[in-house]
């Protein structure tokens, strides 16, 4: 239903403008003076009354109805006042899925009231928004076609409309940054109501599923998230072995090396290793590394999980290659030229230029780049789900599985919506670490790259 | 030669004396600086080819455990309705499941209760339903003799790709003894043929990987990539016409500024994050809907759209702008009637891209259940729906032998995709963006 009404205020607002232009362009023929507008713009002033408003009205009414019906229902249904949240939750489920017609056990007779009444009010509400939305689209045409005159001036009005669609587009930015604060801080705080902060941010224990059992008291030291951030560490640390030297050797290579053609092929072959989807990565690790890697710590005599931290965080590090590849690239780019020929007119190789020159010369943009891979790793998922493990253990030993910090969330709130019990909030307070995480190190990362490219 | 002579006259009293350096030991200092210099050019080598050679051994891997997929061993049965026993007034109820094993058990002959058991778990268990809808949708069919083409179950379809090792002990291996006869028997009939599996494209998903395919996952993809395309492509564009043409410098379009880059460096679980408590638990959007999916991605991909769109504004040269402002166009004018057609390839470029990221993305699909067992492909944006690495992600959690080969082929589907995507982005550049 909401897509034909959307649908039908976009050809409304499509032949109103076709009317206002006619209009215009009979105002123009008529008038004596000079118009001020091309009939264009009346015609799209016209429609900006009729659809923008009808638009604005349609979402709110489809983002507020489910909850306002719900309300309702709840409100007339008897006993209502005895109950918790979590019953009333339940309540209104079974009400609506009796009335999506899947039945699973005969319903009670207060129940089947209550989805007569659903019924009828979600009738109501429809014809209500049709009529409304109608009626917002009839009264909004009604007064953009009548205001063109001669010497209205459309193009302004369109102007303004589009300078405020524009403003509230870039704040799109600012709501979603404040959305994720909000709804992180909320549902982090709700599950601090249940388990202490103290014990979340210092425990030593992380068995989130022990506190779903109804005999054990939430908490409990089960919410401990050190080790949970010990694995994240570790995986990503893993990772940076592996991709920090590689990542800064390649970008050597290629800026200082290699021949224009090898550097035309091999860049962007180094760039595909980037945009590869990470569920891809985390299917090859299950697939080929976490087993190769098992064999090799057998073949060791070291007892490998096939889960291993070495698998996933090995894998990780090659998709973070190309960052710090050409973030590196760009730190090289960045050394004058002065400096690099300064250190030939010394007589110096090519290879003591790089290491005693342009390296110290480029390591804080280098730094950042390191910086920025690292909080990339820390806030990948699709890898460390599929290869990493959910048992949460500190350990050094990388054949051991470890879990971190997304792999919680995930698996916390897979198939799982109910925002009631600790263990879905505490996906929410991991959700809050991580994003402070990820933030402190971005902050970090772009002030050491700005600070220190001043000094050239 | 005066001019050495002064020099030495002011000179320290301690002269050293001149380097030799063809000396032996200069030779071999420089050798060694020389060899230091080709060590560090290895290791360049040594790294840009670990890299690669990563790239080739996952694409290689990914190839030949999905290539399979791509073909479905199918059994030919061959059904003579004359004298089937089919309540004819009511196909759809028809006992569809005795006339497809009659018909088997034509081409084998006598078998036992035992041996008949495992013949029959040899054929994909809703071959009845196959046969079935064929038959209402072309009730000509019914008179006289029809052919029918029914994929086998997944154990056989390993079987006739190779895949079990017959010489395993029966009791470690999916295909016993009878099956692998009967299999053999019905090879030498030529009932046995392995065309390009259409079911991997046009089917949804399923418990039997013989019938899983990726229409769902597919279709769910579009409806994601379109919802966030509509939602982040306008969104994206002015709120970038908006910084970087009309908004005053001040405190608050810096905090916008700062506040772009960074959400392009927050981690996509977190969105997904946002995406439940907020779309679905304060505004009670469906669950598993790609409505709220795209709504997440669209999120994800603004900044990409506002940070390419302001590079490509800028890269406009002012004196376009001084000529459309000097002949009278308004500032509006200037921009959505000169600067921003100008730099439009430069933007599609930037959108393709940042929508070919938003389809490998999978752990905020994860977080608002779009890894949900579907079996019909969705209708439209508010129907419970997965996606192309939701899907991937399903299958590779799933334990039966055939679906790694699916999985393996869905992410090549998913990895043709993107290089499709990939593709148009670069042809737009090279076809349309202008320089300066």
């Amino acid at each position: 239903m909401a897509g034909y009404l959307l649908l039908f205020i976009v050809l409304a607002a499509l032949f109103v403008s076709v009317l206002g232009v006619a209009r215009g362009k009979s105002r123009r023929a008529a008038a004596a003076v000079k118009t001020h507008s091309r009939p264009i713009y009346h015609g799209l002033n016209a429609a900006i009354w009729a659809g923008v408003p009808a638009f604005v009205f349609l979402l709110l009414w489809l983002l507020f109805q489910n909850s306002v019906i719900d309300a309702l229902v709840l409100a007339s249904f008897p006993g209502v006042d005895a109950m918790t949240g979590p019953e009333r939750d339940l309540v209104i489920s079974e009400i609506r899925q009796v009335a999506a017609g899947n039945i699973f056990k005969e319903p009670t007779a207060e129940v089947t009231a209550a989805v007569a009444h659903l019924k009828s009010l979600q009738a109501l509400a429809m014809w209500a928004m049709v009529a409304l939305t109608a009626a917002l689209v009839a009264i909004g045409a009604f007064f953009g076609l009548g205001a063109i005159q001669a010497r209205f001036r459309a193009r302004h009005s369109v102007e303004r409309s589009v300078t405020w669609f524009m403003m509230f587009s870039s704040l799109v930015a600012i709501l979603t940054t404040a959305g994720i604060v909000f709804s992180l801080l909320y549902e982090a705080m709700q599950f601090f109501a249940r388990v202490p902060v103290t014990e979340f941010l210092f425990g030593l224990r992380w068995e989130p599923q022990i506190a779903m059992r109804a005999d054990q008291v939430a908490g409990q030291g089960a919410f401990g998230m050190i080790p949970v951030l010990f694995g994240t560490f570790m995986i990503s640390m893993l990772a940076m072995l592996v991709a920090v030297p590689v990542g800064i050797l390649s970008a050597i290579y290629l800026t200082e090396y290699a021949n224009e053609r090898f550097r035309a092929v091999a860049k962007p072959l180094l760039e595909i290793l980037a945009g590869i989807p990470t569920i891809v990565y985390g299917f090859f690790a299950v697939l080929t590394v976490a087993p190769m890697i098992r064999s090799l710590g057998l073949a060791m005599g070291i007892e490998a999980s096939p889960n291993s931290a070495l698998a996933a965080g090995g894998v990780m590090g090659i998709m973070i290659i190309p960052f710090i590849s050409s973030l590196s690239d760009d730190a090289f780019a960045a050394v004058p030229r002065a400096i690099r020929e300064g250190s030939f007119a010394l007589g110096a190789t090519k290879g003591e230029t790089i290491r005693k020159v342009l390296l110290p010369a480029a390591l804080p943009g280098i730094v950042g780049g390191v910086l920025l891979a690292l909080s990339r790793a820390v806030g990948e998922t699709m890898i460390v789900v599929m290869a990493a493990g959910l048992i949460a253990k500190i350990t050094l030993n990388p054949f051991d599985a470890v879990t971190t910090v997304t792999v919680q969330i995930v698996t916390l709130l897979i198939g799982d919506s109910e925002f009631d019990n600790p263990k879905t909030l505490a996906a929410f307070a991991l959700g809050l670490v991580l994003f402070i995480i990820t933030l402190g190190l971005n902050l970090i990362a772009l002030r050491t790259v700005r600070k220190y490219r001043e000094k050239y | 030669m005066s001019l050495a002579d002064g020099a030495s006259q002011h000179t320290p009293t301690t002269v050293r004396p001149p380097i030799d350096w063809k000396s032996g030991e200069m030779a071999s200092r420089r050798a060694s600086r020389y060899a230091a210099d080709r060590r560090l050019q290895v290791y360049g080598m040594i790294a840009i080819a670990f890299a690669l050679g990563f790239l080739a051994i996952l694409l290689a891997t990914l190839t030949f455990t999905g290539y399979r997929a791509f073909t479905q061993t199918m059994v030919t049965v061959d059904i003579d309705f004359s004298n089937a026993d089919l309540d004819r007034a009511n196909l759809m109820e028809a006992n569809w499941r005795n006339v497809f094993r009659q018909a088997m058990l034509d081409d084998v002959g006598e078998l036992s209760r035992a041996q008949q058991r495992d013949y029959f778990s040899m054929f994909t268990s809703s071959a009845p339903f196959l046969i079935r809808d064929q038959i209402i949708a072309n009730p000509a069919l019914l008179d006289g003799r029809a052919t029918f083409k029914v994929p086998m179950s997944d154990p056989i379809d390993q079987l006739a790709k190779g895949q079990v090792n017959t010489s395993l002990p029966p009791d470690q291996r999916r295909v016993n003894d009878n099956q692998i006869e009967l299999f053999k028997k019905l090879e030498a009939s030529g009932a046995i043929s392995q065309p390009f599996n259409w079911g991997l494209f046009l089917n949804s998903d399923s418990r039997f990987p013989e019938l899983a395919g990726l229409a769902g996952a597919i279709s769910g993809s579009f409806w994601l990539l379109l919802v966030c395309f509509l939602i982040s492509f306008p969104v994206g564009i002015a709120a970038a016409i908006y910084l970087e043409e009309f908004a005053p410098r001040n405190r608050f379009t810096d905090l916008i500024e700062i506040n772009i880059n960074n959400l392009a460096a927050v981690p996509s679980v977190v969105f997904g994050l946002l995406g439940l408590a907020v779309f679905l638990g304060w505004f009670g959007l469906p669950r598993s809907a790609p409505l709220v999916g795209g709504m997440v991605l669209a999120l994800m991909t603004l900044p990409t759209i506002i940070i390419v769109t302001r590079a490509a504004l800028t890269s406009v040269p002012s004196s376009i702008r001084e000529a459309a402002l000097g002949i009278g166009a308004s500032k509006h004018e200037m921009i959505f009637h000169h600067v921003l057609p100008l730099a439009m390839p430069s933007i599609l470029t930037g959108t393709i891209i940042g929508l070919a990221q938003a389809l490998g993305e999978t752990a905020p699909l994860l977080l608002i259940g779009m890894n949900a067992f579907i079996t019909s492909p969705p209708a439209g944006v508010l129907e419970a729906s997965t996606a192309l690495p939701t899907q991937i992600y399903i299958w590779a959690d799933s334990p039966e032998r055939g679906f790694v080969a699916r999985t393996s082929a869905a992410i090549l589907v998913l990895l043709g995709f993107l290089v499709i995507m990939n593709g148009i982005a670069i042809f737009l550049r090279q076809r349309f963006e202008r320089r300066w």
